[in-house]
């Protein structure tokens, strides 16, 4: 596998947006991002990324659905979910897991330990 | 008709009545209650009308007109008054076991045996001859029926015939029906089912037998009432209504309705169906209709007879009493006329049956048994003979009875006119009235009161009816009634202390109960109860409030028996059987052995008197009682402190009743209140987890911005500055939110206070919009602005400025082309309206958005920047103002946001 990871990052938060851009570029990923729900299944849909990193509430459509909409399409069985967000009561961190995350990590988060985290994901098979 | 025939019928008609009771009797030992009825209950009551009623009432309408009627006006229209008392006497009697009218009076008077044996005399010698006019009237009427002809009518009263026998033998049969039904329990208090049920039947046969003899005697023997009343007119005399006239004439009837109401009550007979006989208090409810009902039936067809009667027979020698016999012998319907008859008799026989159980029982009760208890010793005489000894005594009572009522109706009855003795009688029983009434309701009433007003009452009875009656009668000389005794005018009987113009009865019932009342309530307020006195009264006046007297008064009476005495006392007078019965149900409820006991519990005391009661009277088991009892004399102290303890047993009833009405109260407002708190800490939670959540999103910028600054050194100089301008507004962001938090925190609290100045609202507005036009030429939008000038207002200046700012700045950031600003005085208000042309809001949200957060709970809501609390906090600013705050909208057309605040 030696083509470039691409990782797609969903928020509707422009600053969060901007620092999680530069982040994954920085690390060398290939990177799309999109500022609300609409916008990232649109990306899903033009090109499956390997990895999303994923904020759940948004105005349009949700994180959750989003993160269903990936684990249910054949095309996308490969990508792995990231949620960030700030929803941090156990119910809710249940139901990314339930919905079929591969991680779900809250907000505020260390750069550095996500930088890990998304690498480690990759590289597992 | 043969007076044989009339006996053979007369005899066969008591056999039916034997028939019923029998049957009755062996219904309620399978568990039919018949007499468990209300209507079986007010027609036993309809004993009050006897032959007097159905013979004389015709007489007494002949004679006098409408008069009759108004000793059945009197119980109709006091019903009311009389069941209410009735309720009170029934509840009494329940209680104590009482089982006459003597020994209601004698146990209400601290259980004295001489009251009681008073009342019993006094009843004895005013109803004997009561009963002997019942007697009287049966033997009339067979003296109508069989010495007479109709083509020989005018012998009535004349044929003295031979049917003293057959009289005799009637008196047997009724004797014996009393014998076989009124004695087959000694209890008093059992109920006689066979013989209230025979006695409901007569009461049946005789308005049955007076309704149809009236409706033929109007339909058949006249065309109808208006036949019966034009031939009526053509008479000269008759004129009904000429009672209704001369002196005193309103003051006599009430004095006759009066009467009437006290011996509806106190007649002997009268009392032992309506109360020792009654099984249930709710029988009252329909009795108290269906009684005053009865009596007005009965009376329709008194009038037409009347007139019918003075038709036919006016020139002639018939007496008026029997004009109700006599018109269907006229019309020669040999049925109706037997009808009638046996409906006179059923009304006498019914009377008589039932006023002989009622004296025997006083008799028994009230004068035989005080002596004869008090001679026998019965720790040495242990005998069952004692058990029908009783039986036998009353036996013998009857039977005495029976007899002097026989001898007064052969010897002294015709000598006398029938219509006054049935009067006489009333006025002897209302002498009870004071002592009664009294008694139920002034606790003050003493024994001396009692005894010496009745005593009175009696003889002032006797010298004003009795003596005028004799005299009559030719015993006595005739100057006694026309000159007072001695020549003393002001003694004269029938005109005592020179009283005229009223008749015999009125006068003398007059007389007896003013002076009899007056000696009652005189004597009870000069002398002192005994303690057993205000024992009894507590428990008769208040037997609807107390229950507690009774049981305190077990302990602190403190009676002790031997266990061997007591039930040495109860084999003898109760039997084996129903001692058992009474010892095993008392064990049972009380979760007691009693043959383990050396000495009775007080309470066991009181309740075996209490049965023997029923079984002796009151006053005897009284007697009975303390022959085996040791106790220490009850002083008056004691007394006094069972009643008051009771009352402040029941006063601290009511005082923990109203606490824990209290209580529970209190507990459901802490229920609420619990509640209202645990939704507010929800809502609490709430609120902090949307804050932290809030918080959680600048922070996540401020951090990654900070950590890529200082992980990425290397960074060229305008990226660097992209991102040190995000930390920095990312951090101004969080502080403002952290402001609001802070704010809106101290509003909820109530800690903000107002800083109320007067200020010009039209300059508020403005600066307002001068400090947001940058940030609506940043958006490119139009203002407009529609504010009429604004009066000066009274509030905090600034917190209002900020509310129309959050309004404005909300607007700013969904307008998409203008914003209007508009601001005018409605009535006593002043409304400043903001309107936007963006999404606006749909209606379901038109209350929530000025809750808390509530964007952020509200993710599908276009989300612009802003902390989510400025609605919240401006609502409550508006609120501080007595103001109202809303948004009207339409979605798609724009959104418009309204404040009102008052004008003061």
């Amino acid at each position: 596998m030696s083509e470039i990871p691409k990782i797609l990052v969903v928020d509707d938060d422009p600053f969060i947006l901007m620092s999680l851009e530069f982040l994954m570029k920085k690390s060398g990923y290939k990177v799309v991002i999109a500022r609300n729900g609409t916008e990232a299944l649109n990306a899903l849909s033009l090109d499956p990324p390997n990895l999303v990193l994923l904020d759940i509430m948004m105005p349009d459509v949700d994180g959750y659905a989003i993160c269903e909409h990936i684990k249910s399409t054949p095309m996308l069985a490969a990508t792995k979910v990231i949620f960030l967000s700030a929803k941090t009561k156990q119910v809710d961190i249940q139901k990314g897991y339930d919905v079929g995350a591969d991680l779900f990590i809250t907000k505020p988060f260390s750069t550095r330990t996500l930088k890990q985290q998304v690498s480690d994901l990759l590289n597992k098979k | 008709m043969n007076h044989w025939f009339i006996l053979i019928c007369s005899l066969g008609y008591l056999l039916l009545l034997f028939g019923i009771a029998n049957w009755v009797e062996k219904s309620t030992n399978r568990g039919l209650r018949l007499i468990n009825n209300p209507y079986v209950y007010a027609l036993s009551m309809a004993v009050y009308c006897t032959a007097w009623t159905f013979y004389g009432s015709v007489g007494r309408a002949t004679v006098s007109g409408v008069e009759f009627l108004y000793i059945y006006l009197g119980p109709s229209l006091g019903a009311p008054l009389v069941f209410l008392m009735l309720r009170k006497i029934i509840r009494i009697s329940k209680t104590h076991s009482i089982t006459s009218i003597a020994d209601f009076i004698s146990t209400r008077y601290g259980k004295n045996i001489s009251l009681g044996a008073i009342v019993t005399v006094l009843c004895i010698t005013g109803i004997i001859p009561y009963i002997a006019i019942q007697l009287k009237a049966i033997s009339d009427s067979i003296n109508t029926i069989t010495s007479i002809t109709t083509n020989d009518i005018n012998l009535v009263n004349n044929g003295i015939g031979s049917n003293n026998s057959v009289i005799f033998l009637l008196v047997i049969g009724i004797t014996v029906f009393i014998i076989l039904f009124g004695t087959r329990k000694v209890d008093a208090t059992e109920k006689h089912e066979g013989m209230m049920v025979a006695i409901a039947f007569e009461s049946v046969i005789k308005l049955f037998a007076f309704l149809i003899a009236g409706a033929a005697i109007v339909y058949v023997l006249f065309n109808g009432w208006d036949d019966l009343f034009l031939k009526a007119s053509t008479l000269p005399t008759h004129d009904v209504i000429s009672s209704l006239q001369g002196e005193h004439i309103y003051f006599h009837l009430f004095l006759l309705m009066t009467l009437s109401l006290f011996a509806v009550l106190f007649l002997p007979r009268q009392f032992q169906v309506a109360v020792v006989e009654n099984v249930n208090e709710d029988h009252l409810k329909k009795a108290v209709w269906l009684f005053p009902l009865y009596l007005l039936l009965i009376n329709i067809f008194v009038l037409p007879v009347s007139i019918a009667g003075g038709i036919h027979f006016g020139s002639k020698a018939v007496n008026a009493d029997t004009y109700i016999l006599a018109l269907p012998m006229l019309m020669k319907s040999n049925w109706l006329t037997l009808l009638v008859y046996i409906g006179g008799f059923s009304a006498a026989s019914s009377m008589i049956i039932i006023e002989t159980i009622a004296l025997t029982t006083m008799v028994s009760n009230n004068i035989v048994a005080p002596i004869f208890f008090s001679l026998i010793n019965l720790q040495d005489n242990i005998d069952k003979g004692i058990r029908n000894w009783l039986k036998t005594t009353r036996r013998i009572g009857i039977i005495v009875i029976m007899i002097l009522a026989y001898l007064f109706e052969r010897y002294v009855a015709e000598k006398f006119s029938l219509v006054s003795i049935g009067l006489v009688s009333f006025v002897a029983v209302a002498q009870f009235a004071p002592s009664i009434i009294g008694g139920v309701y002034w606790k003050r009433a003493t024994k001396q009161g009692s005894l010496l007003s009745i005593i009175i009452g009696f003889i002032v009875w006797f010298y004003t009816l009795v003596i005028p009656s004799i005299v009559e009668a030719g015993y006595l000389p005739h100057t006694i009634i026309q000159n007072g005794p001695w020549g003393i005018g002001l003694l004269n009987p029938t005109a005592l202390f020179g009283l005229t113009g009223f008749d015999l009865i009125t006068h003398g019932f007059m007389w007896s109960i003013l002076i009899n009342a007056v000696c009652f309530f005189g004597v009870s307020l000069a002398t002192e109860r005994t303690p057993q006195e205000i024992y009894q009264a507590e428990l008769f006046v208040d037997v609807f409030k107390q229950t507690n007297v009774a049981d305190n008064g077990n302990w602190v009476l403190n009676r002790t028996a031997s266990m061997l005495d007591l039930k040495t006392l109860m084999l003898n007078l109760l039997g084996t059987d129903k001692t058992a019965q009474l010892l095993a149900s008392y064990e049972k409820r009380h979760k007691l052995e009693l043959t383990r006991l050396d000495q009775a519990p007080p309470h066991l005391i009181s309740v075996i008197e209490k049965v023997l009661s029923g079984n002796i009277g009151s006053a005897t088991a009284k007697l009975m009682i303390n022959n085996i009892v040791r106790q220490k004399e009850v002083g008056l102290q004691e007394v006094l402190s069972i009643i008051k303890e009771s009352q402040e047993v029941k006063a601290s009833n009511i005082e923990l009743k109203k606490e824990s009405s209290a209580l529970n109260k209190l507990t459901e407002e802490l229920r609420v209140v619990n509640n209202q708190l645990k939704r507010m800490d929800e809502m609490k939670d709430e609120f902090l987890y949307t804050v932290t959540h809030e918080i959680r999103t600048p922070l996540t910028s401020i951090r990654a911005l900070s950590e890529i600054l200082q992980d990425n050194p290397d960074l060229e100089e305008e990226e660097k500055n992209t991102y040190l301008e995000a930390v920095v507004k990312e951090t101004e962001r969080l502080s403002h939110l952290i402001t609001q938090v802070l704010n809106l925190e101290r509003y909820e609290s109530g800690r903000q206070k107002l800083n109320i100045v007067s200020f010009d609202l039209n300059e508020a507005v403005m600066e307002v919009l001068n400090t947001t036009d940058s940030l609506r030429k940043e958006k490119g939008l139009k203002w407009q602005l529609a504010i009429s000038s604004l009066p000066n207002i009274k509030g905090d200046k600034d917190l209002l400025k900020q509310v129309v700012y959050n309004l404005v700045t909300n607007a700013i950031k969904f307008a998409k082309l203008q914003i209007i600003v508009s601001g005018f005085v409605e009535q006593h208000f002043v409304i400043i309206k903001v309107i936007d042309d963006g999404e606006g809001v749909a209606s379901e949200w038109h209350e929530l958005i000025f809750d808390k957060f509530f964007q952020a709970q509200n993710q599908t809501l276009k989300k612009p920047e802003g902390s989510g609390l400025g609605l919240a906090i401006s609502k409550r600013i508006i609120e501080m103002h007595n103001g109202k705050i809303w948004v009207e909208s339409t979605p798609g057309q724009g959104a418009t946001f309204c404040i009102k605040i008052p004008l003061i």
